[in-house]
Order: structure tokens, then C-alpha cells, then sequence
């Protein structure tokens, strides 16, 4: 993260603090536009907020839009607002400034700034302001641990090859199941409904037929993909391949797995593709070390998967099945998640290998609860996958 | 005492237990008049608290389930074809001409109002809940947007109907899919999780005022202790009010006091194969144990 954001002492008022506020909320991918602000000085004053807790209720509600964004909001208002050791205490020559320290304690004058503050960035440019502290913000901080940045792994080209892979296979995968029929120009039942109300304007007799169809539903697609130490080498195209995934199918979802599970949709869903794979690379702390593949996906059926996989759902597995728990913990994982009635597809780079034999324990242990088992190391072999698709 | 206080207080007195956080939203939804978007899993109250608030304000609800191919004329409003079509019969007989017949089965009298419409023409502002709106398609989101931001419903043969009162909006998602950013936008949002011990309790107690206080801590002990098990189904809240009722009902003043008793009485609270045979007599026992 490049510029630090956190509001200067010698900010004119509560408007342009709260647009600062504003400004470094959308720097750590809270997706706000400008009229928040306004809303935000609103909600201050309609909450009557007095305290810094109500400040920080009233501002959560209207600042977050997501679990993921409510849960990190409180750490970010704490930037912002709490650490008192980051404002610039400078003391400027203007009455407003004794104004605006009410921000911190006391909100009584809510009133005074609402709606007219023009929304004024701090610090733009200000080489001055800009150079004292780093933040102490959490989606800034650079952990030292080693750990490789994806981002040197996945290239804006590999994902645009990637979109491409990922839009033939979702498209692949369309769901012919809906029970419900809706309205459509050709479809093979009347639309008793329509055509009588059609009729209506021909004198009770139906000249023009209207049809409904079963309409195509697209299948969830939900991948879960293996970044541990012995798929590294393949990482640059599954991650690719997600990143791909999660731009062209706003109904798809990722995780990452190694030691830890970790979901990365809402990462990946950043509008800036670098940053998104940014934000990818420090949730996948631990990248490159060991798989416990069977305790990812059993906390995966046992958390996400009861919410977002139905019937109507892919799973896809990218892994090389080498798993260091045991593999009847795999097997279990796998057939709880075959209950809730979705598909299961495991892609393994290895099988793509002269006599290659799925004897790896985990792996073995997998077979029975897949339908289908292929091979993909490199994104032809992805887009390959496309007929298979079709007939599952 | 600040605002929102206020509203945590009229909710308590519909019995209904909010956290600050939620009645922070609650309270901003209804001054700012924007609707409120609450998540959170199943069972944790969110329905509820639309219902509660109705209550305090002493207004309708209007609720709106949302499913999976839910259109506009099942959500908004349809006309009466039927009905249109038997008065253009009875207006043939009585030799009604064509204009005055068309003016009279295209009026609001021949308008079937579904929920969106009916919670736009109420005289007092009521409080419309969209429940699950995560189960309806995206195109539904569109509708809903325009809605949302306006107020108002076009008609193309009446014209465009403006809201009489503003409705007070909730809408609540299970999260089985991602709501689009357009939609998030424009609501104000609360996460609505499990309550902890003591707000718990604080609910046992506005809804069973009758429970002992011995029991009741028990029994939200051992609900709470079970939401820490690996279960398939995690009890909601809804669930532990039907396991105290259950054992008032049996007349039991202790958990632990029977344990037949208490493993019969589970099945208000496990609603899967699977969960009644992991929480087996002694594991029931455990949590009891550990909750007395």
C-alpha cells in the first residue's frame, strides 16, 4: 500500500475528517462511493452519537456491506480514529481546529457540519503532512514472514488467458434442472396467463401464443485449490486460473488451502487484479509448506459448504492428493460433501504423467466419491476439460 | 440516554433482546430512512426483529419471502385477469361502451397488490421485511433497487404510483450468494450473530418470563456449549426458547436431574440424523454437567 491515510490535526472540520475516514476505508477495498460521506455525517447526527462506541455502531452500519467487511471495520475505525499517537497534534491558527478535536470526545455538535463539508481528501500531495508515520492499519501491514507474493507468480496476461479458460468452462457447465418456468419467446409450454391477457386486446380470442421455458440455470462453481510445497510448480496457473474464474462468474467461489483453509472470494473480487492477488498473498500465509488437505476439506463441509453448496454446485478440487493427515479423514470430508448433492471434481496435475496411478493414500482414499478425476497441470489442459463438463 | 438506546428499549418491550450494534442499524434505518440489510445464520433472530419492531412502532408488517424465481407479478402487483375478463363480459350484455369498460378494468379496484405495492400505499408507514433475499435471482435485485431508492411502482396503463409513507425497509440474507454491490450499497448493514451467555439469557427471560432462574442459566449453558460441538445444524435461538418451554412443560428444575428426560427433549434442539446420534446420553450428560 502505497499512501498512508489517517487525518491530519489541521483538517478543516468533522466533514473533511470524515471524508479522510472515508478515503482510507475505500484504500483497504471497502467499496464506498462519495455520497457515504454525506451519509456518514447523517448517521452521526441521527444516532445523536455521543460516545465513541456509538460513533463506531453508527458508522459500521453504514459504512460495511459484508461479513468480511464488518469484521475488519472495527480494527480500521481504530486506525483511524483511536491511535492518538498518529495525529499530527500541530496547532494551526484557525478556530475550527478546536472544533474538530470534538471528533474524538464528544459528538454534541453533530449537527454543525452535516451535509455542507465539501469532501476534501487530507493530505493530498502534501509532501510535509504525508512523511510523518507509517499506519498501523491491518490491510498495510507486511508481515516478515517468509512468504512468496503471488503476485510475482500470476502475470495480468495469465489472466486474461485464464478468463477466457474460465468463461468456456463455466459455460460448459449450465444446468438444464430449474423447475420453475419463466416467460420466453420460444419455449416449449404456454403461458396460459399471458396469452389470455393477450387476448385481451384481440377480443377474447387468443391470436398470439405465449410461451415459457425452463431457463438455464448456471451451476455454482466453487474451487477449492492446493498451494502447499509440492504444487508450487503449478500454482501460477491455478491461481490464474481462480483469479480468471472469479472475474467472469460472480457466482463462483475460492479457497485456498495448505494447512489452514482460507476463502479468498472476497479478495479476489477487487476490481485491481494486482491488488486482489495482493490481498490473496497475505491470506495465504504459509504458502509453499505442508497439505492437510483432509482436515481443509472437513472444515470446509463443515462451515462454508452448508451455506453455499447445494444440488445445483461443482466443487472443484486442484490438488496433487498429497496429504499428510490421514486419508480416511479425506474420504469422510468427501462423502459428507457429496450429501448435499453437488458434483465433485478432482484435478491433479500428476495424472497427466506417464504411469501415473492414483496409489498416493489420500488420493486413493478420494477416488470412490469423485465424478470425475482428470488431469490438468497448464491452462490447455483446463480448457481441454470443457467436453468432460458437459456430460457431468 | 442516546437514541438508539431508545430503540433497544421499545424492542426489549416487544421481548426482543438486541445488541447494541443491531439497534445502532435499526435506529439509523429508521431515522435516515434507508433500508437495513441484516445477515447473519439461520436462526440467530433476524426475522424476528422486523417483527419486534413493528410491534413497538405498533404498525403492519408486511413480509415478502423471497424464492428462487420469484417475478415481479408475484412481488410487486399483477392485475386481475379474471376478473377483468368476467366484467367485459358482464359489459357486453349490458351494452357498455368499449371506453368506459376500459377505464373501469384498468382502475386500482382490478389491481391485485403484492407486497411491495401494498407496503408503498399503506396510510401509516408499515415495516416491509424481504426475507431471504439471497434466494431470489439477481434480476429480482434490479426490481427491488428501483424500489428501494424511490419509492414508487410504474404501471404502464395507471401511471406511476408514488409512495403514500415511506415503509421502513429489512431485508435479511442467509448469505447462500453474494448480494450485489448496487443492492449493498444502498442498504445500511448488521451482522447479526449468536447471542452470547448473558444476552441469551436476557432473552430466555423477556420470552418465558415463568422460567426458574436455576433453569434458565442451564439451559442456556448447555445450548451454548452444544453450539461449540461439531454439529450439521447449530441451534438458533428459536430452537433453545422450544427446548426451555419443553422442559417447563415436563415440569423438570434441573438439567441434570433426568437424563431420559433430557435426551427426549433434544429434538427441539437437533434436526438431523446425524446430529441425534453424535449427541448421545453421555455426551448430553457432559454439556449438562458442565452447565449446572
Amino acid at each position: 500500500m502505497s499512501r498512508v491515510t489517517r487525518f491530519a490535526g489541521r483538517d478543516p472540520g468533522p466533514a473533511a475528517r470524515m471524508a479522510g475516514f472515508l478515503a482510507h476505508l475505500r484504500e483497504n477495498g471497502l467499496r464506498l462511493g462519495v455520497a457515504e460521506t454525506g451519509l456518514c455525517l447523517e448517521a452521526l447526527e441521527a444516532a445523536g452519537a455521543v460516545t465513541p462506541e456509538a460513533c463506531r455502531g453508527a458508522l459500521k452500519a453504514v459504512c460495511t456491506g459484508c461479513k468480511d467487511e464488518a469484521e475488519r471495520f472495527d480494527d480500521l475505525f481504530d486506525g483511524f480514529w483511536m491511535d492518538a499517537g498518529r495525529v499530527r497534534q500541530k496547532v494551526l491558527p484557525k478556530a475550527q481546529v478546536t472544533g474538530s478535536d470534538a471528533v474524538h470526545s464528544s459528538r454534541e455538535g453533530g449537527g454543525e457540519a452535516a451535509g455542507t463539508g465539501t469532501m476534501t481528501a487530507p493530505d493530498e500531495g502534501e509532501g510535509e503532512a504525508a512523511g510523518d508515520g507509517t499506519g498501523k492499519l491491518m490491510a498495510t501491514q507486511q508481515r516478515t514472514l517468509s512468504r512468496k507474493d503471488l503476485r510475482e507468480l500470476v502475470q495480468p496476461g495469465d489472466i486474461a488467458e485464464a478468463e477466457a479458460v474460465a468463461r468456456r468452462l463455466g459455460a460448459a457447465l449450465r444446468d438444464r434442472r430449474s423447475r420453475r418456468r419463466i416467460a420466453a419467446r420460444r419455449g416449449d409450454r404456454l403461458d396460459f396467463r399471458k396469452t389470455i391477457r393477450r387476448s385481451l386486446s384481440s377480443g377474447g380470442e387468443p391470436v398470439v401464443l405465449l410461451k415459457r421455458r425452463r431457463p438455464e440455470r448456471a451451476r455454482r462453481i466453487v474451487a477449492l485449490c492446493d498451494v502447499s510445497g509440492s504444487m508450487s510448480v503449478y500454482s501460477r496457473v491455478f491461481l490464474a486460473f481462480l483469479a480468471g474464474l472469479m472475474r467472469t462468474d460472480a457466482e463462483a467461489d475460492a479457497y485456498l488451502f495448505h494447512t489452514r483453509l482460507v476463502r479468498i472470494t472476497e479478495a479476489l473480487r477487487d476490481t485491481d487484479t494486482m491488488r486482489a492477488i495482493g490481498r490473496m498473498s497475505l491470506m495465504a500465509d504459509g504458502f509453499g509448506g505442508g497439505s492437510r488437505i483432509g482436515p481443509c476439506l472437513d472444515l470446509f463441509v463443515r462451515s462454508y459448504a452448508k451455506r453455499l453448496v447445494d444440488g445445483r454446485s461443482v466443487v472443484l478440487i486442484l490438488s496433487d492428493g498429497y496429504d499428510s493427515a490421514p486419508p480416511e479423514e479425506l474420504a469422510e470430508a468427501l462423502a459428507r460433501l457429496k450429501k448435499r448433492g453437488c458434483r465433485i471434481v478432482w484435478l491433479n496435475p500428476l495424472k497427466g504423467w506417464r504411469d501415473y496411478a492414483p496409489v498416493a493414500g489420500g488420493m486413493a482414499a478420494a477416488l470412490p466419491h469423485l465424478d470425475l478425476f482428470a488431469a490438468a497441470g497448464t491452462l490447455g489442459d483446463l480448457a481441454a476439460l470443457e467436453g468432460e463438463l458437459v456430460g457431468l | 440516554m442516546s437514541d438508539f438506546r431508545l430503540m433497544q428499549a421499545a424492542l426489549a418491550g416487544q421481548g426482543y433482546v438486541a445488541s447494541d450494534d443491531l439497534s445502532m442499524a435499526l435506529h439509523l434505518s429508521v431515522a435516515l430512512g434507508r433500508p437495513l440489510l441484516l445477515e447473519g445464520a439461520a436462526g440467530v433472530g433476524k426475522t424476528e426483529v422486523a417483527r419486534a419492531l413493528a410491534a413497538a412502532r405498533e404498525t403492519r408488517l408486511i413480509r415478502l419471502q423471497c424464492y428462487e424465481g420469484l417475478d415481479a407479478a408475484q412481488a410487486i402487483y399483477e392485475w386481475n385477469y379474471q376478473r377483468q375478463l368476467l366484467s367485459i363480459r358482464a359489459a357486453a350484455e349490458d351494452g357498455e361502451t368499449g371506453r368506459s369498460v376500459e377505464a373501469r378494468i384498468f382502475s386500482r379496484d382490478f389491481l391485485l397488490e403484492r407486497p411491495l405495492l401494498a407496503a408503498i400505499s399503506q396510510e401509516v408507514a408499515p415495516v416491509l421485511l424481504i426475507d431471504e433475499i439471497d434466494r431470489a435471482d439477481e434480476e429480482f435485485e434490479a426490481y427491488l433497487l428501483e424500489i428501494l431508492s424511490d419509492y414508487q411502482v410504474t404501471v404502464p396503463e395507471l401511471g406511476t404510483l408514488e409512495a403514500v409513507t415511506r415503509p421502513i425497509v429489512v431485508l435479511t440474507s442467509n448469505g447462500t450468494r453474494d448480494l450485489s454491490d448496487a443492492l449493498r450499497r444502498r442498504c445500511l448493514y448488521s451482522f447479526v450473530d449468536y447471542p452470547d451467555r448473558a444476552t441469551e439469557l436476557a432473552i430466555l427471560q423477556a420470552r418465558l418470563p415463568g422460567v426458574e432462574a436455576r433453569l434458565g442459566a442451564q439451559v442456556v449453558g448447555f445450548v451454548q456449549a452444544l453450539r461449540r460441538e461439531e454439529l450439521e445444524k447449530v441451534p438458533g435461538v428459536a430452537e433453545m426458547l422450544d427446548f426451555a418451554a419443553a422442559l417447563m412443560g415436563l415440569g423438570l428444575a434441573d438439567l441434570t436431574q433426568d437424563p431420559e428426560v433430557l435426551q427426549a427433549t433434544l429434538v427441539t434442539l437437533l434436526k438431523t440424523q446425524e446430529d441425534r446420534a453424535r449427541v448421545t446420553t453421555e455426551v448430553a450428560q457432559r454439556l449438562a454437567g458442565k452447565a449446572a
